[in-house]
């Protein structure tokens, strides 16, 4: 199991240092340093509020941080977003697909929007991936909640992202929906970088190989799976999220 | 990275999901076409008068009718918050500003396209004429582009169909005032060379909208 890279020899998919985001007087993140190594997966775990989803929201540069520094795959965010951008795929709680549009037409707009070649192929593979193929040319509008996020997970995985980003990407599925969507992810991993944000332990920890917990912004615990088992933890959780609400 | 094939997939996208639905195009038309019509049995004047009075009338038409487009130009973004998804490609946020007003101006010139003809049934005027077109053309365009950025602003806010027009419309009044001086010339017969100062005007702001809007957005969107 790959691991955060704490040694330098370990080539890095994200490097964090010092990050912080403040929205007016409120602090969201401060001084968030992470290291994740290549081909790695990391859990990121954390209250509501405690700055999960802006830091993925900085990390697919969607949001720019207030301070720190953010390096993908050895490039400064700051400089090169774009480029950074055509190696990232996210899934976040909502699916970024248009209700009006069947599932090929999103997939096809957004595969122009990537540049991927062949589109037509890609398209078909990503839909067999998911199992939406026979719904291909059904309206979004008349899916699932389970279904719609099969299709945003394809369109996470239209242009083959080096790094995925999943935000809290259970929200709403079901437990079959849940196995179905891990199970592609892992189908799919080709020696790719995932980084997820979560709210089951029980879920997450086995198929990931770090795990950090945010609270109020700041890395309260951060360790490898390996060190861990499911109990421990909870228990840190506990301790993470009690300590600083004292 | 390559823009214009970027810009061109989010106006197709735009145009083939309200093609989809038609939920722009055919409020906008009801609106505009009972305008027109309201107008015409409220006012019954000489044809002469009439001149004076139409531009105006037709421009009002035009105006309400593209606020109401524009109102709804970034909600298909706000549902399941695909302007996040759109911000997330590899493609500069100026790429998405373009796209966007691209897509609105496909959709006021067919608005348009449609209003003309009723137009010059309802108060019997002569519409075909190549000044009447460049007028409304280069107009649409300014109205649009500055239109497209307050449509970004506006779908953020709570009130945004009072929130748009309430911002937009006076900034937009010089194109407008304008339009209305220009196309009155038009009708009237004047020809280019009595209305180049009006087009000076349209084709002035038209730049600063275009420029202004294209640098600014980047911010608009992401905070």
């Amino acid at each position: 199991m790959k691991s955060t890279a704490e040694s330098s020899s370990v080539s890095l998919a994200v490097e964090t240092s010092g990050l912080g985001k403040s929205f007016g007087n409120h602090q969201a993140l401060r001084g968030i340093d992470l290291k994740v190594a290549a081909g790695s997966t990391l859990a990121v775990f954390g209250p509501n509020g405690a700055g999960k989803t802006t830091l993925i929201k900085i990390l697919a540069s969607i949001m720019r941080p207030t301070s720190g520094s953010v390096l993908v795959e050895g490039l400064e965010l700051r400089d090169n977003a774009e480029k950074i951008r055509s190696k990232l795929g996210l899934v976040a709680h909502q699916s970024y697909l248009y209700a009006n549009l069947s599932a090929w037409e999103n997939l096809d707009f957004y595969a122009r929007m990537y540049g991927v070649e062949d589109r037509g192929k890609r398209i078909g593979e990503v839909l067999e991936l998911v199992g939406m193929t026979t719904r291909r040319h059904d309206r979004l509008s008349t899916f699932s909640r389970g279904m719609q996020q099969r299709v945003a997970l394809a369109r996470a995985l239209l242009h083959k992202p080096s790094i995925l980003l999943l935000d809290e990407p259970e929200t709403g599925l079901d437990q079959q929906a849940l196995s179905a969507m891990w199970d592609i992810i892992h189908r799919d991993n080709c020696g790719r970088t995932t980084i997820f944000t979560s709210h089951s332990f029980e879920r997450a920890l086995p198929v990931c190989d770090d795990v950090v917990i945010l609270e109020r912004g700041r890395i309260a615990y951060k360790e490898q799976t390996c060190n861990l088992n499911l109990d421990s933890l909870k228990q840190k959780y506990q301790e993470c999220t009690q300590a600083v609400g004292k | 990275m390559k823009f214009w094939p970027r810009v061109m997939a989010i106006a197709w996208k735009d145009i083939l999901s309200e093609l989809r639905t038609k939920e722009i195009i055919s409020s906008v038309l009801v609106f505009a076409v009972l305008v027109l019509v309201i107008f015409d049995f409220a006012f019954d004047l000489a044809p002469n008068l009439m001149l004076e009075i139409a531009p105006g009338v037709l421009w009002v038409a035009f105006a309400f009718a593209g606020v109401l487009a524009l109102n709804r130009a970034f909600i298909p973004e706000k549902e399941e918050n695909c302007l996040e998804g759109l911000m997330a490609c590899p493609v500069g946020r100026e790429a998405i500003y373009v796209g966007k007003a691209l897509g609105s101006l496909f959709f006021m010139l067919l608005v348009e396209a449609v209003i003309l003809p009723i137009f010059a049934l309802l108060f019997n005027i002569a519409v075909l004429q190549p000044e009447l077109i460049v007028v409304t053309l280069l107009a649409t365009v300014g109205f649009v582009a500055v239109g497209t950025i307050f449509s970004a602003l506006a779908v953020n806010t709570r009130a945004r169909e009072l929130v748009l027009p309430i911002l937009f419309l006076p900034i937009v009044s010089p194109i407008i005032i304008s339009a209305v001086k220009a196309s009155a010339l038009a009708l009237g017969g004047t020809g280019w060379g009595g209305m180049t100062s009006w087009l000076s005007i349209i084709l002035a702001f038209d730049v600063i909208f275009m420029v202004v809007p294209f640098l600014v957005f980047p911010y608009v969107i992401e905070e």
